[in-house]
């Protein structure tokens, strides 16, 4: 029997029980049968899977694949609530559109003026530790730092009310549940678009120095429309919080499960150290767990096998980041090696825009949190923990901690 | 050595200022990179390439 023959593997696949931080036994078996190989998502399509780390990094740079989420073949990982064009913002778009855009908010990122946002981080990081000593025991350190932390950050980048942050979060919740019925997915989308969008107008009104003020003065100019801006207020929102929020929570459980890492960093002042733990935990967590999404625009040939026009191709940062040919003895969890190749903010022109914010915010996190409260410990077993299996982003629900 | 950048790929990742900011730098109206210098000294061999390998639009190129 060959390959082809073979019912191609069901896409995602369930991780091992009592393994939170590991990739799927199934996926791992597949990086070492195969380079690529076929497998069936949610709507019966069967994408080509990409499991291997330079295989990765070579197919996600390569312009014949393309990130156009409006394109027959490509393989979305939910039920697409809509193919108008309009409503996608610039991670579902292929150049020159996708640079256009990118390019208006990426001096915002710039690792200087990062650097310069440091401070006010640190501010904020320092605050909620204070509030969380000051509070009952045991407590949710998702609540009390993880969200808080890139929320607060996010909101003040954008110039986003943080007051409205109830509303946002439990709508960028339901946006990337994996059960969120369609219309309601559709729904929630709306009422964001509609409150970047009266955002935006203020903006227009009134200035103040922030990126949604950069944004609506690029409407005033014609460079942007007001959906274009609102589509990309509502990229960095969404993107902004959720993400880093998962990697302060899983983290912090994957240090505490791992006794002698936890100790390299409460036992560090030095910048260098931290930096080198965050990217390990990036590359050993990858809270982006359900794959990054392409489509190929025309035929060809690679790793010995035909892709066709049309065909999706999946790429599961997990596995690639757990790739033996990639890192030695990937499955450890090891802060102290150097990890910074990993692909956990993806590879090409698409790789996360707000990658150096995160990773200075990950760091003043790691670097605060367990040296302020170096007893810091789960409060439940780990079993107990609500892993979220079922969300987009992978992280927990709620971690409760005690100290 | 002899560094080359494209600017039209950058995507403004800021990976090679993290690397070495002896040689690259961000332009400050869009974080586009910048050549600091296009011939930095051999000591510096290793993280220039290093910068290069980390690039995720591949717009550094190093000729030895």
């Amino acid at each position: 029997m060959t390959l082809e023959q073979t019912a191609p593997l069901a896409y995602p696949m369930p991780k091992a029980t009592g393994c939170p931080f590991d990739p799927p036994p199934d996926l791992k078996s597949l990086q070492a049968e195969e380079r690529l190989a076929k497998v069936e998502i949610w709507d019966g399509s069967t994408p080509w899977l990409v499991t291997r780390f330079a295989d990765q990094r070579a197919l996600l740079a390569d312009p014949r694949v393309s990130a156009d989420s409006t394109r027959t073949g490509y393989p979305d990982s939910i039920p697409n609530v809509s193919r108008d064009r309009d409503s996608f913002a610039f991670i579902q778009m292929d150049d020159p559109e996708h640079a256009r855009l990118r390019r208006m908010v990426t001096a915002p990122f710039m690792i200087k003026r990062v650097r310069a946002m440091q401070p006010g981080v640190q501010q904020i990081v320092d605050n909620l530790i204070d509030q969380l000593l000051a509070g009952p025991q045991p407590a949710d350190l998702v609540e009390a730092i993880a969200l808080p932390v890139p929320s607060l950050v996010i909101c003040q980048l954008l110039g986003v009310p943080y007051d409205d942050h109830d509303f946002f979060q439990e709508t960028s919740r339901m946006l990337i549940r994996l059960e969120t019925p369609p219309a309601e997915r559709k729904a929630a989308a709306d009422r964001l678009i509609e409150y970047l969008d009266g955002l935006i107008g203020r903006k227009l009104a009134e200035p103040a120095d922030d990126v949604l003020t950069e944004l609506a003065d690029r409407v005033r100019t014609g460079e942007l429309t007001r959906r274009e801006a609102a589509g990309t207020g509502i990229l960095l929102l969404v993107a902004g919080h959720e993400t880093t929020a998962n990697m302060i929570a899983l983290g912090t459980l994957a240090l505490m499960e791992h006794p002698e890492q936890f100790a390299v960093l409460r036992d560090t002042d030095d910048p260098k150290v931290v930096a080198r733990a965050v990217e390990e935990l990036l590359r050993y967590l990858n809270i982006t767990h359900r794959g990054r999404r392409r489509v190929a625009t025309e035929d060809f040939e690679y790793a010995g096998r035909q892709i066709r026009a049309g065909d999706g191709l999946i790429f599961p940062n997990d596995i690639a980041n757990r790739d033996p040919e990639a890192f030695a003895d990937p499955d450890t969890l090891d802060v102290e090696r150097d990890a910074r190749r990993h692909v956990a903010f993806g590879f090409g022109v698409h790789q996360c825009l707000g990658q150096p914010l995160a990773r200075m915010e990950l760091q003043v996190v790691y670097s605060t949190l367990y040296r302020r409260i170096p007893t810091l410990r789960r409060a439940v077993d780990l079993d107990q923990i609500d892993f979220k299996h079922d969300a987009q982003i992978y992280g927990v629900y709620s971690l409760p901690v005690t100290w | 050595m002899k560094v080359t950048v494209d600017q039209d790929t950058c995507i403004a990742s800021g990976q090679c200022v993290l690397t070495t900011s002896e040689v690259f730098d961000q332009r400050d109206d869009d974080g586009i990179v910048v050549l600091v210098t296009s011939t930095p000294p051999e000591s510096l061999s290793p993280d220039v390439h290093e910068a290069a390998a980390l690039c995720p639009a591949r717009a550094i190129q190093v000729a030895d």
